[in-house]
């Protein structure tokens, strides 16, 4: 069984990893771990509970809604300034692609995280999973818009075209939650009786409750970075693996109808960049890969 | 581009005119979902008219969903794509001219469908100026954004799932704006519905304008 490792030391690229840590990725993964510790500490023992009106101690769900919410939303902007540099030809190469993908599939999670979270907050807060608040109302659109893009990124197609789709449609889905959030807040505030359900707690959050929170979601910054580079890197030894095995292929045909081994076509260009790639643009749709 | 626009669009509608597929097949679908609609809120008048607006607008938005596939159908057989593209014919115009060929028979579509509203459902038409301009602006939002989906998702073999998945979540604006928008005329309201009006603006040129930009580079690889 020959691995990617093999491979690659092979034809003589660049040396794989074989794990996607590295010294700096495990340092960060154990800052972020003891501060996921901290951040338990500070919700459930040292703030305290609130009054009433946010329902006791359910208020503590604030410190994993938040900076859910806080992440995802980042996560979207990476995507949408990824997709942006993607698209522009002079920056274009697949790293931001990837990176763009990485970055929207943690965000899509946590902003299920989100969604959950709020709703079982809700229920036990206001007596209702969901309400057809703005900001509710925006991040569910936002969710489905990035399923949707997610789906785009999964669509069997030509590696290039589909990168420039997905880029496309991650901008768009960006730009357009400005516009969602307008109407629904319009939509709400035209037709709702003076609403109780506001999700503003921020004037009513002091002390340690802010600063928990506020750590929450230095936390959750640190969880991001250390979830997309690894999401990152994973994707970036899948496309790897695939160009291996597109190689592999075509030398093993090659070989079978008699022809010398082309040194050209087996050491398999980094996916990085526009590679021209031997077996024309058929060959370039996303090759089933061959299981090592 | 505006010449090769008009040609594009020219071209489409021709297209339609003789095939009947619009006609035969979207329209009926549309009113359809009409009469669905009844079914499924009971024959009570004064629900179906409460609600006629925001019935209307769904049914516009499914009707797009197909227009816009089939904008796309049309160029996908006997390379059609490929002599577009090799036509010579600006990018920007040939994303206008679809969009407005798109625009002109969800136009269309939205006098049948506003005729079966009144028949059906007894909302009486009122506020006439304000129902045709969030009708135009909402329709050319609606074109521009599906001819720009719809062409990203041309040539995928999930296109068929993949485009409603793509394209509703982003037209959730119109549908909100263009329905309060009606509503608000058909109270007699109207104050209220130029608002939105200026929201369904802003959301048409912005796709128009994406559209413009992005059009060239989505039509060499599709």
């Amino acid at each position: 069984m020959t691995t990617l490792r093999d491979e690659t030391t092979r034809t003589g690229a660049r040396p794989v990893p074989a794990s996607t840590g590295t010294a700096a990725t495990r340092v960060l993964g154990g800052v972020t771990l003891l501060a996921l510790g901290v951040l338990l500490y500070l919700a459930f023992v040292a703030s305290p509970a609130a009054g009433p009106s946010q329902g006791f101690d359910a208020v503590r769900f604030m410190y994993v809604h938040v900076p859910s919410a806080w992440l995802a939303y980042l996560s979207f902007a990476v995507c949408a300034l990824c997709s942006a540099l993607y698209l522009w030809r002079r920056t274009r190469s697949r790293f931001w692609d990837l990176l763009a993908g990485a970055s929207a599939e943690v965000g899509t999670l946590f902003i299920a995280l989100t969604l959950v979270t709020g709703s079982i907050w809700g229920r036990i807060t206001w007596g209702v999973y969901w309400t057809w608040d703005a900001r509710l109302t925006t991040t569910a659109v936002l969710f489905v818009m990035f399923l949707g893009y997610l789906a785009v990124r999964r669509v069997a197609l030509d590696v290039e075209v589909r990168s420039r789709r997905a880029a496309v449609v991650g901008i768009i889905a960006f730009l357009n939650v400005p516009i969602v959030h307008n109407s629904v807040q319009w939509w709400r505030t035209l037709h709702q009786e003076p609403t109780v359900l506001r999700t503003d707690l921020s004037p009513q959050i002091e002390g340690l409750m802010l600063y928990t929170l506020l750590f929450g979601v230095l936390t959750f910054t640190l969880l991001y970075a250390w979830l997309v580079v690894h999401r990152f890197r994973v994707a970036w030894l899948e496309d790897r693996l695939e160009a291996a095995g597109l190689g592999r292929a075509i030398a093993e045909r090659r070989a079978e109808a008699g022809l010398d081994e082309d040194p050209a076509v087996e050491g398999v260009p980094a996916p990085a960049g526009p590679a021209p790639d031997p077996s024309g643009p058929a060959g370039r749709t996303t090759p089933e890969v061959t299981a090592p | 581009m505006l010449r090769d626009a008009v040609l594009v669009a020219g071209k489409d509608l021709r297209i339609e005119g003789r095939s009947r597929i619009a006609t035969n097949q979207v329209a009926p679908f549309a009113v359809l979902i009409l009469v669905l609609f009844a079914f499924a809120l009971d024959a009570d008048r004064g629900l179906l008219t409460r609600a006629a607006a925001g019935l209307f607008w769904v049914a516009v938005l499914f009707s797009t969903v197909l227009a816009v596939q089939r904008s796309q159908a049309l160029e996908s057989s006997d390379g059609a794509r490929q002599a577009l593209r090799l036509s010579g014919l600006d990018p920007a115009g040939i994303f206008l001219g679809k969009a407005a060929a798109v625009a002109v028979q969800l136009l269309a579509l939205q006098v049948l469908l506003g005729i079966g509203v009144v028949v059906l459902y007894g909302a009486g038409p009122s506020g006439a100026l304000l129902l045709v301009v969030t009708a135009l602006a909402a329709t050319a939002g609606l074109a521009a954004a599906g001819s720009l989906y719809a062409v990203l998702a041309a040539g995928l073999r999930a296109r068929e799932t993949l485009l409603p998945l793509l394209l509703l979540p982003v037209l959730a604006p119109v549908l909100i704006g263009a329905t309060r928008a009606f509503e608000a005329a058909l109270e007699g309201a109207p104050g209220m519905g130029w608002d939105w009006v200026r929201l369904l603006g802003v959301f048409a040129v912005v796709y128009v304008a994406f559209g413009t930009l992005a059009y060239g580079s989505l039509l060499e690889d599709a």
